[in-house]
């Protein structure tokens, strides 16, 4: 057999070849690139216009960004330096770096005030936004609110311990009495709250120094900080006062239905800046004069419920495309309306809903910028009033509005990178 | 939006003229501190630097007014107010006075029910051209594009100027004044018109000031100035006399390196005696003490010092004196005889 072979092939391999990679035109990044970026002639034209595209506009911008002038006391000093070169001058962030982010008005040496809060809304929010960390951090999510306001505003430590102590109470008080009928508990919890509320305040009033820190006035707060407060609080605030608004709206009892229907409706057909007007400049022919209802209060207030009537829409939609069948399962089980709302129609709305939420979140976000107009001092307040009138930096647009630019989209992609793994997390259908 | 919140201004000062404003001064006392309602950023007139503290031609008659009242030219509450909140705030009694390069016009005065205290400047709309043009006068702007921000009486004082010299113009409308610069510089129009403060503060941003003039024409008549609410006459007249103090110290070579040395013993010139309250009981009759005047005085400076510090030609912005100028010198600043 070996003969026959021996004269019909003229060589025989006896052995396996060693395993070799692919030919270097068929793998890694050559192979991606000719599939997809040259297969034919018109994605290679595209190709090459896209490239001379982005090499046109980084050639631009990034000589301009990396030779910029960090260091110099004004616009002019700047373009001295610069000497007729087109570079950006960052001097003015050096400079002006903590107006920015903090307003012009908060006291320098109570920075850290500011920032602590800052760091401590990652701890406390955590519990919140990751389900995997131990429920008892709860605790620190419902302090929070308290730590950063006596953080943020200063004070006698008083003034918030005692708003605690009010709420504590008024759930103690709203446990014991719920066997007796949910309204009667309600004020029963609100009677105890107000009395601890109105003690607290003779309290803080009589010792002013108690553990107290700067008070720092509402109208000196500015800068990215006052950004984040808003939003904060806003966001936070109108998530539930969403959800209570879309189950008002469905409900079956006329009354609650129709004043849900009225609010949304109106709300969302006012826009933001009217009722930040309103606020601001209405408001105070409402109250009697000299009373000074604080702004941020009335800001936040009209802010929340912006975002409350869109959020209630948003759920409304999460709401409207369960099946009507887990509403009917869930009277099967005999569970009463709380009940059914809790532990199956909300977790799923509201997961239904998470993109829309976070759409509105987004949103509202940036929309705190528009309390320049009506003069506090956001960072976009900043800019436009008091760093751009100064004599050192008038002329200095895109390194101010590209900074600002900057802040905005780290904090706004952080939440839509959030709320994708949410919704990865609590995917559970197949696909 | 805006005439309707002013109408809306205009109702409730008249109802709240009695009960906020009866006795400005006595509240401004008790809480030690003036609410002045100043810009929230205007190039030279008011902003705050880096450290946070107010500066500029506005905010410097706050402090004066401070001092003369209080004797403590910081003793401000400076809020900052937009051009859309600055008369409700003045209306509702968040503060006792406004000094934001606000234009003294008749509805103001009587429709809105305040009370002009006096001008601290005169300002007036111009035109801002390239030097390659070769315009030196509006008048040869026929046919040229001019940028214009929209919604302000600078675009009807405009299209009246050229209707009136019977010359055509093609108007590029624009929002703000950030805006115009970027428009300006980029080509997109032959001239800027806004307030000559204004076109002198946004030149004295251009990398080469010297490639662009002013022209000479002025065709609007912008008089600025504090303001306070009708029904305190005492209270304007304080805000008046202090700025004509200030006018008058400049008159009389009154400074602040030599006011303390005059004010120590009565001297020779018996208005300068008067003013200082080293003669006479002037202080007295105003409200005051006798030496309110040393006190706005010494704050920053007399007119002309403060004119020279915050907007003169020393500074980069580098205005002239022009209108603003001592009677004595062909200005239209003149004060009232302190007797």
């Amino acid at each position: 057999m070996s003969d026959t072979h021996a004269q019909s092939a003229a060589f025989v391999r006896e052995s396996f070849i060693p395993q070799s990679p692919p030919p270097a035109r068929e793998r890694g990044i050559l192979k991606w690139g000719r599939e997809n970026l040259f297969s034919n002639w018109f994605y290679t034209l595209l190709t090459l216009v896209s490239l001379y595209v982005v090499f046109s506009l980084l050639s631009g911008f990034l000589p301009w960004l990396f030779s910029g002038v960090w260091n110099a006391g004004s616009l002019s000093e700047c373009r001295e330096i610069l000497q007729g070169v087109d570079a950006g001058c960052f001097a003015v962030l050096t400079e002006r770096w903590n107006q920015l982010l903090f307003g012009f008005s908060y006291p320098t040496e109570a920075y850290w005030r500011p920032t602590l809060a800052f760091i401590l809304l990652f701890v406390c929010a955590a519990p919140v936004l990751f389900s995997g960390l131990p429920r008892k951090l709860l605790i620190l999510t419902l302090l929070y609110p308290f730590a950063a306001y006596w953080l943020l505003w200063g004070g006698t430590i008083v003034v918030p311990l005692m708003a605690l102590l009010g709420v504590v109470l008024g759930y103690v008080a709203f446990g014991a009495t719920v066997s007796r009928g949910f309204a009667t508990a309600l004020v029963a919890a609100l009677v105890v709250a107000g009395i601890v509320w109105w003690v607290g305040i003779a309290v803080a009033g009589a010792v002013p120094d108690f553990v107290a820190l700067m008070p720092v006035p509402s109208r000196d707060m500015g800068g990215f900080m006052l950004n984040m407060m808003l939003g904060t609080v806003c966001v936070s605030l109108s998530l539930p006062f969403g959800i209570l608004l879309a189950l008002g709206r469905q409900s079956r009892l006329p009354i609650i239905k129709i004043a849900c229907v009225a609010f949304i409706e109106f709300i969302r057909g006012v826009p933001l800046i009217t009722l930040l007007f309103v606020a601001n400049v209405v408001l105070a022919y409402f109250l009697p004069p000299g009373t000074n209802f604080d702004l941020i209060l009335r800001v936040i207030i009209m802010i929340t419920m912006f975002a409350s009537a869109y959020i209630a829409e948003v759920i409304r939609g999460g709401l409207a495309a369960l099946p009507r069948g887990q509403y009917e399962a869930a009277d099967a089980l005999g569970l009463d309306y709380g009940q059914a709302m809790r532990l199956i129609i909300l977790p799923q709305a509201l997961k239904i809903s998470i993109p829309g939420i976070v759409n509105v979140a987004v949103g509202l976000f940036k929309d705190t910028t528009l309390v320049s107009i009506i003069s506090m001092f956001d960072v976009v307040g900043m800019i436009r009033g008091p760093i751009l009138a100064s004599t050192d930096w008038n002329g200095v647009y895109w390194e101010l509005y590209g900074a600002a630019a900057l802040l905005f989209f780290v904090v706004c992609y952080t939440i839509s990178q959030y709320s994708q793994w949410l919704e990865r997390k609590l995917a559970t259908d197949h696909r | 939006m805006t005439k309707k919140m002013l109408l809306g201004a205009a109702a409730a000062t008249g109802l709240m003229a009695g009960a906020a404003s009866a006795a400005t001064l006595d509240d401004v006392k008790e809480r030690g501190t003036l609410n002045c309602g100043v810009s929230t950023g205007l190039v030279g007139f008011s902003a705050p630097d880096a450290s946070g503290t107010w500066e500029g031609f506005d905010v410097a008659l706050c402090r004066a007014i401070a001092a003369a009242v209080l004797g403590d030219a910081s003793a401000v509450e400076f809020v900052p107010l937009t051009g859309k909140t600055r008369f409700t705030a003045l209306a509702s009694g968040e503060i006792d006075v406004l000094s934001r390069n606000t234009t003294w016009t008749f509805s103001r005065d009587n429709d809105l029910k305040f009370e002009f205290a006096g001008v601290n400047y005169y300002d007036g709309q111009g035109f801002i051209v390239p030097r390659d043009l070769g315009v030196t006068s509006a008048k040869d702007l026929d046919g040229a594009t001019v940028c214009v921000q929209t919604g302000t009486t600078t675009e009807l004082n405009l299209a009246d100027f050229f209707r009136k010299n019977n010359i055509s113009y093609e108007p590029v409308p624009i929002e703000t004044n950030g805006e115009a610069q970027q428009q300006y510089l980029a080509g997109a129009c032959d001239a800027y018109t806004t307030d000559a403060s204004g076109l002198a503060a946004t030149r004295a941003t251009f990398e080469d000031p010297s490639a662009h003039v002013i022209l000479p024409e002025i065709i609007s008549k912008e008089p600025l100035g504090p303001l306070v609410r009708h029904g305190d006459s005492e209270w304007g007249d304080i805000v008046r006399w202090t700025l004509n103090a200030l006018i008058a110290a400049e008159e009389l070579g009154v400074t602040s390196a030599n006011v303390a040395d005059m004010a120590s013993s009565a001297g020779d010139s018996p208005e300068i005696n008067r003013l200082l309250g080293t003669e006479g009981n002037l202080g007295e009759m105003i409200g005051l003490d006798a030496n309110w005047a040393v006190n706005a005085i010494a704050a920053g400076g007399n007119y002309g010092e403060l004119f020279a510090k915050n907007i003169g030609e020393e500074t980069p912005i580098g205005l002239s004196r022009g209108l603003n100028a001592q009677w004595t010198d062909g200005g239209l600043m003149y004060s009232p005889p302190f007797r």
